[in-house]
């Protein structure tokens, strides 16, 4: 506990460096990226099949909508591939 | 920019110098970058660069405006040739994009959603024709443009159709919200509605494409480097085979980023017709 005041003191004390001790964490961030819109998108497709398992005369408007959500759900893991490569710091 | 020119020289004289996968003088394979999605000037008027991108825009722009100019310059009852393409061209935005965002009284954008809609899909076509091979949209700028017109587009609709103060009080202070919950609300609606909506809508287009180009490119490039008379064939093969099934999801892809875009303008325009209920 004193030593996590201690950290936050230091941070907010305007420390610029901030050193990562784990080599090659950054091969690992776009895999946590992923995790959360792979989640999303096996759900919404996954519940995409069910409604129109129960009612198959309502494939059509829920097509509709499952691609909607599948590009909403995608954007956020695709941000995750693309913003790394015009961050410049 | 002069590193940017360096880097795709340097692929350059990697690629068209024979380096393959286990040629002699041992190579790595010329990783696709960022800085492939930068050119060399087509030609410079004073510092403005006329490159591939604006190249492949401006034909975009050209080649819908032909065609519906085509399909409408004598417009018949019923219609003939090229008419049918334009005519299902536009019902096809009016029905499946239009009419199930925002209804009937949408149907005076309906011009601006098919010019967007057909503009997009062949800037992000370009992806997969032969000679270009680039989609213009996996450039910011385009889609950036894009998103600034959409966001004027549907503020202005909404300070027209409920006051220039009445939209904004109504995205912050819902119609039924009940009082408590509006310090939570009121925050989060009107950033969403004025700076996350746009910034997610463009990149999200953006995003597609730089995935899609660079995918094909890696791929493309593996089988090009792989392709040497050893085991290496094999491993060539495979590539080849997973740039084709890449190529496929993008055929998709670039058709549905398109349609996406529209529906979100076209249900942010409907949206911004009359308050959130």
């Amino acid at each position: 506990m004193h030593l996590l005041v201690h950290h936050l003191l230091y941070v907010a004390a305007g420390s610029t460096t901030t050193t990562f001790k784990i080599q090659g964490l950054g091969k690992l961030v776009y895999g946590l990226a992923a995790i959360g819109p792979g989640i999303g998108i096996g759900l919404v497709f996954g519940h995409a099949i069910e409604a129109m398992a129960r009612q198959p005369e309502a494939s059509g408007r829920i097509t509709t909508y499952m691609w909607i959500g599948f590009a909403l759900t995608e954007a956020l893991a695709l941000i995750g591939i693309a913003v790394p490569f015009f961050i410049t710091s | 920019m002069s590193d940017a020119h360096l880097m795709t020289t340097a692929h350059l004289v990697t690629t068209a110098s024979g380096c393959h996968f286990q040629s002699k003088p041992s190579c790595g394979y010329p990783a696709p970058s960022i800085e492939n999605f930068f050119f060399k000037p087509i030609f410079t008027i004073g510092s403005y660069q006329f490159t591939k991108p604006i190249l492949i825009m401006l034909l975009s722009a050209a080649i819908v405006l032909l065609v519906f100019w085509l399909a409408f310059r004598s417009p018949k009852l019923v219609p003939r040739g090229i008419q049918n393409v334009g005519e299902l061209g536009i019902l096809a935005v009016r029905d499946q994009i239009l009419r199930p965002q925002v209804g009937s009284k949408g149907d005076r954008y309906l011009p601006f959603l098919v010019s967007l809609f057909f503009f997009i899909w062949l800037m992000n076509l370009w992806e997969l024709i032969p000679v270009a091979q680039f989609p213009a949209t996996s450039k910011f700028a385009f889609p950036l443009g894009l998103t600034l017109v959409v966001w004027v587009t549907y503020l202005v609709i909404g300070m027209r159709h409920q006051g220039p103060l009445g939209y904004f009080k109504n995205m912050a202070v819902p119609p039924g919200a009940p009082w408590w919950i509006l310090p939570l609300l009121s925050p989060i609606e009107l950033l969403s509605n004025i700076i996350v909506r746009p910034f997610t809508l463009s990149i999200r287009l953006f995003a597609n494409m730089l995935s899609g180009h660079l995918l094909l490119l890696v791929f493309s490039v593996a089988t090009w480097y792989l392709f040497s008379a050893t085991i290496g064939l094999l491993f060539a093969a495979v590539s080849f085979i997973v740039f084709l099934l890449v190529f496929l999801l993008e055929v998709l892809i670039t058709l549905l980023q398109a349609f996406i875009f529209t529906t979100l303008t076209a249900f942010y325009i409907g949206d911004a017709l009359e308050p959130a209920h």
